[in-house]
Parts: C-alpha cells; sequence; structure tokens
C-alpha cells in the first residue's frame, strides 16, 4: 500500500507541475490548451541540454526556458494581436510535439549522463521519512519532487497573501476594472502566462530526466491534457491541485497494481476513472455557489482598452 | 489588420510542426526523382514515429535495408503515426497508391480491416498487413514470424537467472500476438525452472515509456526479479536496473539503455523478411496468402546474450535452438490452461500458424488475467 502511495506521487509529479502552470496562466485570464505541447518542449531540451552538458541545473534551465518560449508565442498571439485563445493553444500542442520530435531526432534511445542520473535519484529527508505512511510517501523521493512541494508553497501565499497575487486574480476576474485600478494587465498576463510555460516545461521534464532517464518520442503520453482537466478538478487552487495530481496519478497505475498484485478488474474502466472523476467535479461545481470554486470569470477572453 | 496577423502567425506555427515531423519523409522522393523510374514502388504505414526505438524502427530498419540492397531500382515511400481506424489507413493507403506504390505493407495489428478495405478498392496493389489474421487469394497477404521461438529461448534465460522464482511479464494488449508470446516464454521458463511463475501486467497501451516503467515497477515490488516485456520501450528494463534486478527486452537491442540488467531480447529480423518480399515482387514470385517466418528463415532471431545473463544460458539455447531450426515445434503437449484444464493434450502439438494463432488462454504458472473477446 505505502509502495503504491509512493509510486502514484512519482506519477503524479508531471501532473502537478503541469497543473500548476495552467492554474497559473488561468488566473491571468487565458486558457492555454498547448500543456502537452509546453511539456514535451521542455522534456526534449531538457533532455537534450542534460545529455550535452551533464549538468542536472543547465537540463532544468533549458525546460524551464523552452516551456516559456512555448509560453511566450501564444502570450503574443493573444494578448498583443488578441487571437482566440483556444485555437492557439492547440496549435502550440501540434507545434510543441513536432518540434521535440524535431530537436530529439538525433537523440532517440539516448541515455542521460551518470551525474544527472544520481542528482535526480531519491533522498531521505531525515526525520520527516521516518513518519509512517507519509514519510516514505512524500519524503522520500527525489530533489525535482521537493521542488514541486516549494513551488506549490510558493504560488498559494503569492496567490492568496500578497498584493501582486490579488492584482493577478482581479486581471483574471475582470481584467477591464484591473485595468482602471492601475494594474498592467498586459504585463501581469504576460509574466504569468511564462511562469505557466515554464512549469509545464518542468512537468515534462520531470518525464524526460527523472520518470524514465532516456528519451523517446511522445514521452508525455497525453498527461497535459490530464492536466488541463487537473485545473477544473481543483476548482483553481493550487493545494486542491496537488491532491488532485495525486489522485490522478494513482489512478493512473492503478490499474497496473491490481495487476500485479492477482487482482483483476477491467483495466478500461480503470483508465476511464480520471475522467469520470473530472466530469463528477465539473457537475458538483455548477451546484455550489462558493466563489473561490468558480473559474476565473474573464477567462478566455482577449482583453482590448478601447473595446470597453 | 492584427487578427490576420495573428492567423497567419498560428498557420506558420502549424506549419513548422508540420513539416518538423514529417520532413524526411519527402526527401527520399526527391532524392530518387534524379533518377530514373523506379521498377517498383513500395509504401509503408506505420503507426509510430520511424525512431520510436522500438516497433517502428524496426520495421523501417527493412525499408532502409530495401533501399540500399535495391538503390535506384525500387522506391520507396511511408506515412508514419497512421491512427488505427478503417478511415485513417484508407487514406494513408490512398495517398501511398496516388504517389505510385505497388506494393504497401501495413505495420501494425490495428490496421487489418482499413487495409483489407483498400486490398478491395485497388485489386492492382499488393497488399501485406504485419500480423491479422485475414488474406485473400488476389492481392492481399498477412505475414507475421513465429516470435515464440526467440521467446521461448528468452523464457529459459530468465527461468535461469530468477532467484526468487517470480518473473514479470510487461505486456500490452491482451491479442492473441501478446497471449503467444507470454505463453512461449512462460514454458521456456518452466522448461529449466518448474517453479517459478509468471506474472503478467497489462499496460493497454503499445507505447508509453512511463507507464510500462511504472508496471515494471509494481511488479518489482511484488517480488519479481526478471522482468521481460511485450511492450515498446526501454521503460520496463530502466525500472529492473534502478531495483538492481535484470530485464528482457524486446524488439531492438536496448543493452545500452539499461547495461546492468539486459540480459537479451526477442528481435524481429525486418531487413532480411522485407527485402525478401521485394525480390519476389520484382521476380513475379510474390504470393497473397500467409507468411509466417521462424529462426530457420532469420525473420526472428535472439539478441546475444550480454554478461549479464546466467552461466550456461548459452549452451542451453544453443540446444534448443537447434530443435528449432530443425522443424521441432514450440509448443508441445501436455501444456495446461491457467485453470487445470489440458489445452494441448500428450503426445500433440501446434505447428501450423492457425493452431498457434488461436490461442486465446494462458498456461498454468501464469498470473495474470486474458479475457479476450476473440472475434
Amino acid at each position: 500500500m505505502v509502495s503504491f502511495l509512493c509510486a502514484a506521487v512519482i506519477a503524479g509529479m508531471p501532473l502537478l507541475f503541469a497543473t500548476l502552470g495552467e492554474l497559473i496562466t488561468e488566473k491571468a485570464g487565458n486558457l492555454n490548451l498547448g500543456v502537452e505541447g509546453m511539456m514535451l518542449m521542455g522534456a526534449s531540451c531538457g533532455f537534450i541540454a542534460g545529455y550535452i552538458t551533464g549538468n542536472p541545473i543547465a537540463a532544468i534551465l533549458a525546460a524551464i526556458i523552452a516551456g516559456g518560449i512555448g509560453a511566450a508565442i501564444y502570450a503574443f498571439l493573444t494578448i498583443t494581436l488578441m487571437s482566440n485563445q483556444v485555437v492557439t493553444g492547440l496549435a502550440l500542442t501540434i507545434f510543441g510535439t513536432g518540434f521535440a520530435s524535431f530537436v530529439g531526432k538525433d537523440y532517440v534511445g539516448k541515455v542521460l549522463p551518470d551525474t544527472i542520473k544520481t542528482f535526480f535519484m531519491k533522498v531521505e529527508i531525515p526525520g520527516l521519512s521516518d513518519i509512517p505512511v507519509i514519510g516514505p510517501m512524500f519524503f522520500k523521493q527525489d530533489i525535482f519532487a521537493y521542488g514541486g512541494y516549494v513551488i506549490i508553497i510558493l504560488i498559494s501565499i503569492y496567490l492568496y497573501k500578497t498584493r501582486k497575487g490579488l492584482n493577478l486574480r482581479a486581471v483574471g476576474e475582470n481584467a477591464a476594472s484591473a485595468d482602471a485600478s492601475g494594474i498592467n494587465v498586459t504585463l501581469y498576463k504576460y509574466v504569468h502566462i511564462l511562469i505557466g510555460g515554464a512549469l509545464c516545461g518542468l512537468g515534462g521534464a520531470y518525464m524526460s530526466l527523472v520518470t524514465v532517464p532516456v528519451w523517446q518520442e511522445g514521452v508525455t503520453g497525453g498527461r497535459g491534457w490530464i492536466a488541463v482537466a487537473l485545473v477544473i478538478f481543483a476548482s483553481w487552487n493550487p493545494v486542491k491541485a496537488f491532491a488532485g495530481s495525486l489522485l490522478f496519478g494513482g489512478l493512473s497505475i492503478l490499474g497496473i497494481r491490481l495487476q500485479s498484485m492477482g487482482i483483476h478488474i477491467s483495466q478500461y474502466l480503470v483508465d476511464m476513472l480520471p475522467y469520470l472523476a473530472t466530469v463528477v467535479v465539473l457537475i458538483l461545481s455548477t451546484y455550489k455557489s462558493r466563489k473561490e470554486d468558480q473559474p476565473p470569470k474573464d477567462l478566455g477572453n482577449a482583453y482590448f482598452r478601447e473595446e470597453r | 489588420m492584427k487578427k490576420f496577423l495573428a492567423v497567419v502567425l498560428i498557420l506558420v506555427l502549424a506549419m513548422t510542426a508540420m513539416t518538423g515531423c514529417g520532413d524526411n519523409k519527402s526527401d527520399k522522393t526527391k532524392d530518387d526523382s534524379k533518377a530514373g523510374e523506379p521498377e517498383l514502388t513500395v509504401g509503408f504505414i506505420y503507426v509510430g514515429p520511424v525512431d520510436d526505438g522500438g516497433f517502428t524502427e524496426s520495421h523501417d530498419k527493412g525499408r532502409l535495408a530495401i533501399e540500399k540492397e535495391f538503390g535506384d531500382r525500387v522506391k520507396c515511400l511511408k506515412i508514419e503515426n497512421v491512427a488505427e481506424t478503417v478511415e485513417d489507413v484508407v487514406s494513408a493507403g490512398e495517398t501511398l497508391v496516388d504517389q505510385g506504390a505497388q506494393l504497401i505493407f501495413s505495420v501494425s495489428y490495428g490496421f487489418m480491416d482499413g487495409t483489407e478495405a483498400l486490398a478491395k478498392e485497388f485489386p492492382d496493389v499488393k497488399f501485406m498487413h504485419f500480423s491479422g489474421t485475414k488474406s485473400n487469394n488476389t492481392n492481399f497477404g498477412n505475414y507475421m514470424g513465429a516470435m515464440e521461438q526467440p521467446r521461448y529461448l528468452s523464457g529459459i534465460v530468465a527461468g535461469m537467472k530468477t532467484e526468487t522464482n517470480k518473473i514479470g511479464y510487461v505486456a500490452a494488449y491482451p491479442i492473441p500476438e501478446v497471449a503467444i508470446g507470454i505463453n512461449a516464454f512462460t514454458l521456456g521458463v518452466q522448461s529449466v525452472n518448474p517453479d517459478a511463475t509468471v506474472t503478467v501486467v497489462m499496460t493497454n497501451s503499445w507505447y508509453d515509456p512511463a507507464l510500462e516503467k511504472a508496471s515494471a515497477v509494481s511488479l518489482l515490488e511484488q517480488g519479481c526479479d526478471v522482468i521481460a516485456q511485450h511492450c515498446d520501450t526501454a521503460g520496463p528494463q530502466i525500472a529492473a536496473q534502478e531495483a538492481g534486478k535484470w530485464a528482457i527486452g524486446y524488439n531492438s537491442d536496448t543493452r545500452d539503455q539499461a547495461p546492468k540488467a539486459f540480459m537479451t531480447a526477442p528481435l524481429w529480423d525486418n531487413a532480411t523478411f522485407y527485402t525478401g518480399r521485394v525480390q519476389a515482387v520484382l521476380d513475379g514470385t510474390w504470393e497473397p496468402g500467409v507468411y509466417y517466418g521462424d529462426m530457420s528463415d532469420g525473420y526472428v532471431t535472439l539478441a546475444p546474450l550480454s554478461d549479464v545473463a546466467p552461466e550456461g544460458a548459452k549452451a542451453k539455447i544453443k540446444e534448443v535452438e537447434d530443435k528449432f531450426l530443425a522443424g521441432e515445434p514450440v509448443f508441445v503437449g501436455p501444456i495446461k490452461k491457467q485453470d487445470g484444464t489440458i489445452a494441448v493434450p500428450e503426445g500433440e502439438s501446434l505447428k501450423t500458424k492457425d493452431e498457434i494463432w488461436a490461442m486465446d488462454y494462458l498456461v498454468e504458472g501464469v498470473i495474470g488475467n486474458y479475457n479476450i473477446k476473440n472475434d
């Protein structure tokens, strides 16, 4: 059971980064469906940088930059040129997938150098890792995962305890009012979409650097789309996003775990569960009137100052 | 104006992505158009990218071998990443025929119905479908290799290596091809280690490195110390290496990706197969129907054992391999199903492809579920 929970955390980690990235983006009022593309850009560039330099920090930086570049294309199109966010996001996914295959072509089947593999080995946190269940689950992970915990905390504080976080939420709720109160809407949108893209890039890099440190095409296997669903599932709350990615990560490996223990239920049913859960949450959220659980009101709308 | 620019930029994005995926599809065509007309144009329909490091890549080695062997006489076309639906297969096939293909290989089990439809639509074009069960007697054949032979041999390696007597097997889908592989492997294991069991996990995917690795991890945690696989990535082997255990690959010789775990792998030698088919068409001896290549044809083979493989395995494998080469069947009775009922009685054996591919059960000693609605 503990080993299952531990594996669920690993399976949920790429989802966590991508979900937080999309969450930040959506808080700024932009729906970016390019998560899968940005993840793949981060995964491929992170891997290549790691393979060439043998330096884990360089790999992570490359992933951040690659995800950020993907997001920058999206941001320029949707903010400055005010194009349709859904279409642009889908185009970014197609672009990112092709980009990753293209730059990764010469690296297929290559293995990361040992310096990186050792850097991302599991490290126990003294004291905390001795707590039953929770210890091995959360505090016997790799350094990348610990970074994920830190990011959840930082984002939660930023969104709910700082002036800038309040401004960001205002931009997402009503860009026109935020503009009237003196917030630089364009700047806020750009910065947060870029941060969101960087986080998605990290999510992809987790898969190519930590999970399977060999470059193969399409490593993310559609997890970017699950992240988009997870943001809704988490009702735009970073802490719930963490819980959600553990749950979705756990569900994604539940079937194979049951099989290896000799218990048989339909794999198709198990594969369906994450999406079923999202639908249930969507239905429930329409019944709840709590404001915090609703999507940012200005989500998906381009903001054009003169159009007020 | 801004809207227009936005649309243009999106288009540019999409176009770059497409050329990014498909750029080397066209360059071969360019090369060949310089040289005179080819005698034969061969088309390939692939389910994945040609550099997936697994299934599609191993078949693409066949295409590269054709280009090398026949040079300007034969032109090769390929379409990658085709979805396993009738519509997609038909449209890929139509594109290839449009470009002059006279012999088309469709390389995935799920392309079967689409290829059948294509064979009806283009009676003058020859179609060969990998791993399927359908064919006609004019222009539609299927081909497959007796992978059970090298699988059985790899089972011997696993059976000799295991210390816990628990072997894990990461498989893709519950289809006959996978069941045959599991059964042959298990019989190989039991031939040297009657106490060992094989635990099977199905991922319901041919290609998902992370999921395949997670499957292997869960098997390792259940006490398995050798991981075999019937899926396309090196994920399970990497999991085995990280756990300090051992692995048997599939499709490609991936010993570089997990050097401390990799023992051997059952492989397809597609170069031999595909050049042979093209030669047959050029000679006018090509025939539709069922082609079932085995180790004596060289269509299937076992990768050389690594240093991690158990001592004595090499000699044992040689002994059994010689029997296979002499024409002895892999599935020799008595073979029991999981529930203990007799599948193949003593004194009988499964010899032809049809007999082997009717397998819809797992043998005794396999832990895992296979309730397939076989059509």
